[in-house]
Order: C-alpha cells, then sequence, then structure tokens
C-alpha cells in the first residue's frame, strides 16, 4: 500500500484511523453504489457518443464531418466562441478587478447579478434577444429600416452565446483576486509602476491560471450551448447553425450516424476541457498547497 | 482604513466598475427586462389566461416534479461519491474525480441524443427493458435520466470540498466518547455537512428548472405528459405568439429569482457553519 499512500495522500488520513474508518461490507457497498452510478449516467453516454458516431465505419464518419453544411456550423461555432469568450475575458477581468480591489457600496449586489445568468433558462436567454431586436421587439422596426438582421442572424447567435457565458471568468477571478489582496501591486506602484505596468507584470501573472481555468470553461459553454441558440437562430442550414443546432437537425432527419459524428466532436471538446481543467487544478493545488504535505507524511 | 488607502493607491476604479456596470446593463440587464416590459402591456387577465392554461399547469407540474425528484437522487447519490472520492482510495479515483465535471463541459444536445440512444426502446439499454413493460425514452422518466446526469456535479463539487476539510479528529473524538460509528457520521459528519449537501440539491434543482437541452430529445414531447416549461415557451414563439411566450418566461424568470435567493441564504449559511469549525 505504500504506492497507494503517495499516490492519494488525502483518503490515507482516514483509511488508517479506526474511528474514520468504514466496515469493509459498508465500504465496498458505497464503492459499488457510487462507481455502478457513475458508469451509468457518466461513461455510458459518453462511449455511445463514439460507438454510435462510428457504428457506419471511419468513411461516413468522415464524410458527416466534412460535409458542407457540418463545415459551415463547425466555422459558425467557432466564430461565435472567437467573439464571445474574448468579450467575456474583458469584462471578466474588469469585474474582478472592480469588486476585489475595492470597497464600495452595493458590491454583493453586483456580485449577484453577475451570477445572474446562470439561473436564467436558456431558452429565456434567447427570448429577451427577441424581445429586443426581433420584428417584434424593441429596435424590430428600426433595425429593418437599415437592413439589419439581428435575430435569425449570426448577430442574435453571438449576443446569446454572450449571455449564456456571461459570468464564467469573472466568477473565477473574483475570489481569487479577492484572496491575493492588492498589497503586491500597491507595491509595484510605490516603486514607480503605471497601472497598465502594475495589472500586465504583478496581477496577470498571479492569476493566469485561474483566467485559464475560466476562459477554457466558458469555451465549452460556447461552443457546445443549444437552447439559447436554438431560439435565436431560426435554423437556417449553412447559414444560422452552430454545431449543436446541426447535431439535432441531423437527428430529427434520422441521420444518426452523422448527429452522432458531429456530436463526437463536441464530445471530444468537453474531454479535452476536463483534461485542461484537471492540470490547472493540479498545477495550483501543488502551488498553494505547500503546507499539507508535511503533515499528510506524517501518518 | 485599508479600503480608503488602496482607493486612493490603485488605479482604474472608475474606469472598471464603470465598464463592468455598462456591460452588464447592455448585455444581461436590459434584455432581461424586457421580458417584464412586455409582460406589463398584458391585461391581468390576458396574463392570468397563458400562465394558467391546462397545457402550462401540466408543465409546470412534470419540470418541477422532475427536477425535485433529479435533484433528491442526485443529493442521494452525489454525496455518496463525494464520500468515495475523499474518504476511499481505488484504483481510476483520478480520472472519476475528473469525469465527474462531465455534464459541466458535455454539451447538452449530446448528452440528449446519447440519452436517447441508451433508453430508447431498440437502446442499449432499452432494449432489455421493453420485454419487462418498462419505457424510460419518450416519458417523463426520461426527463428524469436527462435532469440526473446535468445535475450530478453540483451536489459532489459542493459537497467534496467540506468533507475533506472535516478533520478526523472530530470523529476520534465522537468514537473516543462511545459512539459508533454509525453515530458519529450521523450526528457528527452529516450536520457539518448538512450546509454544502442543501446548497448543492439546490443548485442542481435550479439548473434543472431550467434545462432545454438534454430533456428535449428523450421527453418525447407530448403535451399535458412529457412536454417541459421551456419548451411551451419556444412552442409559443414559432407560433409568434410573443405575448404567451412571454407571460410563462416571467413566470419562470420569478422563480429563478426566488431559487437563486434562496441559494445565496443556503452559501451564507454554509459559510457561516465552515468558520465556526474552523
Amino acid at each position: 500500500m505504500a504506492g497507494a499512500t503517495s499516490t492519494f495522500p488525502a483518503s490515507h488520513r482516514f483509511e488508517t484511523r479506526s474511528a474514520t474508518r468504514d466496515h469493509g461490507l459498508v465500504r465496498a457497498l458505497l464503492l459499488a453504489l457510487g462507481l455502478g452510478f457513475f458508469a451509468l449516467f457518466l461513461i455510458l453516454p459518453l462511449v455511445v457518443v463514439f460507438a454510435e458516431a462510428l457504428r457506419k465505419g471511419w468513411e461516413t464518419y468522415w464524410a458527416a464531418l466534412t460535409e458542407p453544411d457540418a463545415l459551415s456550423a463547425i466555422r459558425l461555432t467557432l466564430l461565435a466562441a472567437a467573439i464571445a469568450v474574448p468579450l467575456n475575458l474583458v469584462f471578466g477581468v474588469s469585474a474582478a478587478w472592480a469588486i476585489a480591489k475595492y470597497q464600495f457600496r452595493g458590491k454583493a449586489l453586483l456580485t449577484t447579478l453577475i451570477d445572474l445568468p446562470f439561473s436564467v433558462s436558456p431558452v429565456i436567454a434567447g427570448l429577451i434577444y427577441v424581445l429586443v431586436f426581433g420584428a417584434q421587439g424593441w429596435f424590430g422596426p428600426l433595425l429593418e429600416g437599415y437592413d439589419v438582421r439581428i435575430i435569425f442572424a449570426v448577430p442574435g447567435i453571438v449576443l446569446a452565446t454572450i449571455f449564456v457565458t456571461f459570468p464564467f471568468i469573472a466568477r473565477e477571478l473574483i475570489p481569487l483576486m479577492e484572496a491575493q489582496g492588492s498589497e503586491e501591486e500597491e507595491a509595484a506602484l510605490v516603486l514607480g509602476a503605471s497601472g497598465f505596468q502594475t495589472f500586465w507584470r504583478v496581477t496577470l501573472p498571479n492569476i493566469k491560471w485561474g483566467l485559464l481555468y475560466g476562459v477554457i470553461l466558458c469555451n465549452a459553454r460556447a461552443m457546445g450551448e443549444f437552447g439559447a441558440v436554438s431560439v435565436v437562430s431560426g435554423h437556417i442550414r449553412g447559414m444560422t447553425n452552430t454545431m449543436p443546432l446541426h447535431v439535432e437537425i441531423l437527428y430529427n432527419e434520422y441521420q444518426f450516424a452523422a448527429a452522432f459524428a458531429v456530436a463526437s466532436l463536441l464530445a471530444l471538446l468537453a474531454l479535452f476541457t476536463l483534461a485542461v481543467k484537471s492540470f490547472i487544478e493540479w498545477k495550483s493545488a501543488q502551488k498553494s498547497d505547500p503546507g499539507i504535505r508535511p503533515e499528510e507524511s506524517l501518518t | 482604513m485599508t479600503a480608503t488607502a488602496s482607493r486612493r493607491v490603485l488605479p482604474g476604479f472608475g474606469l472598471t466598475l464603470g465598464f463592468t456596470i455598462l456591460y452588464l446593463s447592455l448585455v444581461v440587464l436590459i434584455p432581461l427586462s424586457a421580458v417584464f416590459l412586455k409582460t406589463a402591456t398584458l391585461s391581468p387577465e390576458q396574463i392570468w389566461n397563458q400562465i394558467s392554461a391546462p397545457r402550462a399547469v401540466a408543465s409546470y407540474r412534470l419540470t418541477f416534479g422532475a427536477s425535485l425528484l433529479a435533484a433528491m437522487v442526485n443529493a442521494v447519490f452525489g454525496l455518496i461519491l463525494a464520500w468515495i472520492l475523499v474518504r476511499y482510495s481505488f484504483p481510476g479515483k483520478k480520472l472519476v474525480d475528473a469525469l465527474i465535471d462531465l455534464p459541466f463541459a458535455l454539451p447538452t444536445a449530446v448528452a440528449g441524443i446519447a440519452l436517447a440512444a441508451i433508453y430508447a426502446k431498440n437502446g442499449w439499454i432499452g432494449q432489455f427493458l421493453e420485454p419487462l413493460g418498462i419505457r424510460i425514452a419518450f416519458t417523463p422518466a426520461g426527463i428524469l435520466v436527462a435532469l440526473i446526469f446535468i445535475g450530478l456535479p453540483f451536489v459532489v463539487r459542493t459537497v467534496q470540498p467540506v468533507l475533506q476539510d472535516l478533520d478526523a479528529e472530530f470523529e476520534e473524538a465522537a468514537a473516543s466518547l462511545g459512539a459508533t460509528r454509525w453515530q458519529s457520521v450521523t450526528r457528527v459528519v452529516l450536520p457539518a455537512i448538512l450546509p454544502a449537501l442543501t446548497t448543492g440539491f439546490a443548485l442542481a434543482f435550479a439548473r434543472a428548472v431550467g434545462e432545454y437541452g438534454s430533456v428535449i430529445f428523450i421527453a418525447g414531447n407530448m403535451p399535458l405528459v412529457s412536454e417541459i416549461t421551456p419548451l411551451i415557451i419556444i412552442t409559443k414563439l414559432e407560433q409568434y405568439d410573443y405575448a404567451g411566450a412571454t407571460a410563462i418566461a416571467a413566470v419562470m424568470l420569478l422563480i429563478s429569482f426566488a431559487l437563486l435567493l434562496v441559494i445565496n441564504l443556503l452559501q451564507a449559511w454554509s459559510a457561516r457553519r465552515g468558520r465556526r469549525e474552523a
């Protein structure tokens, strides 16, 4: 068990003490229940996506991904993420700077309002832009006069994507920057750095892992959003279809292998996201918990 | 003191706060207010007719009932998963830990078609349930399965850190005072993680109520039977019934805001409990 000790130091703490050790039978039962549930609800759907995608062979798989409508859906998904993520990145850094570095009235309210898009149904996230920019909406007639289309067009998709991914980066950065305080920035300023230099050379290196964490989660949601985008898209093939919407169309046309082929790309993106996320967590655990390690090695 | 000092020293307060509020207003607050302003243009009678239509009421019962049941299942299995991840060592634990977040990262439409392929009557599991007379896909049970999938990480990820921070000494003290293992788990461990467990339950519930993508592929979407509230909004929009869609959206938004308030209170309770124990 020496190998297991170094691999899983945290649980070792509980497994070696009689007061916190569960009976062998209880342990076996909980492991069976937990892992059985995990396999049934999380692993099986993942396996099914890839198995169904490759059911008719690699050629069908490749054809489904390189067909013009699929390619235009991939392009639109990349475009929407390429606009939404940087905008929310700038917002996230700005909001975290204002909230973490200063005291002001209404701070708790502002933090709650930033989290608001997480508690709004994606369908409503789409609906609100229809109410603002749609043909019967506030600016509908005005936009029509200038022949600008937002709803059932690309700008609507981008707006809906920005809304649903709005809080991701801010909510990663706010607690991180609050915990770090502002002593280092103050020191830099005292030593003559400009505000921008202070941010670039002092703050950014301190928050880079948290920032990357937020960006990767924001990107996964931006590329995978379905409900909100579905409301504003209008489902015009080759024009306003993102990858998740393309999956839906293929599925409803009973082109299951093709639907799962496109879905498998999104599943790969999800796995990549989780891998990067785990790497960042491992990286920051290495840096921030030096105090825990010596105590662990004692037991 | 430090507050005023840092306001004077660090630049950018006006710029960053101004931009934050501007962007928040343009992207979130003003568009969201459209729902309530649009609803306000309807007469009370129109609003009532929309939100109390039998199809709408059936959808509320289904959406909230299935969400509540899914959150309860997730509370039980999420707690078990958090427990085995913190307390036991087993092969592949790191992989299990990383994949718990899959429902956060996997697009909902992908989850929806995968679950439909599993539970349809000729599907991976559905084909074995069909002879037994059990149907999951295209019934309310399918909605439950989808909502369990998307809500699972919320419970695990709120309970896990609290369980991790709980010192083994508490249980040792209980044991040395003569408590059985069962007593020390139910009287010492469970009260300590209860605020986190309740928060996780509420988060999973709130997410399930608004869920759309993973549900519609497996629900069957039959009016009065397996039609969720977000789908009613979409259907009304597709029929250009903007007033009807907006009135129902306003009801859902108000419920979401109420849930958000409850979750904030729960998190405050969690934080207080955490400080007292530390």
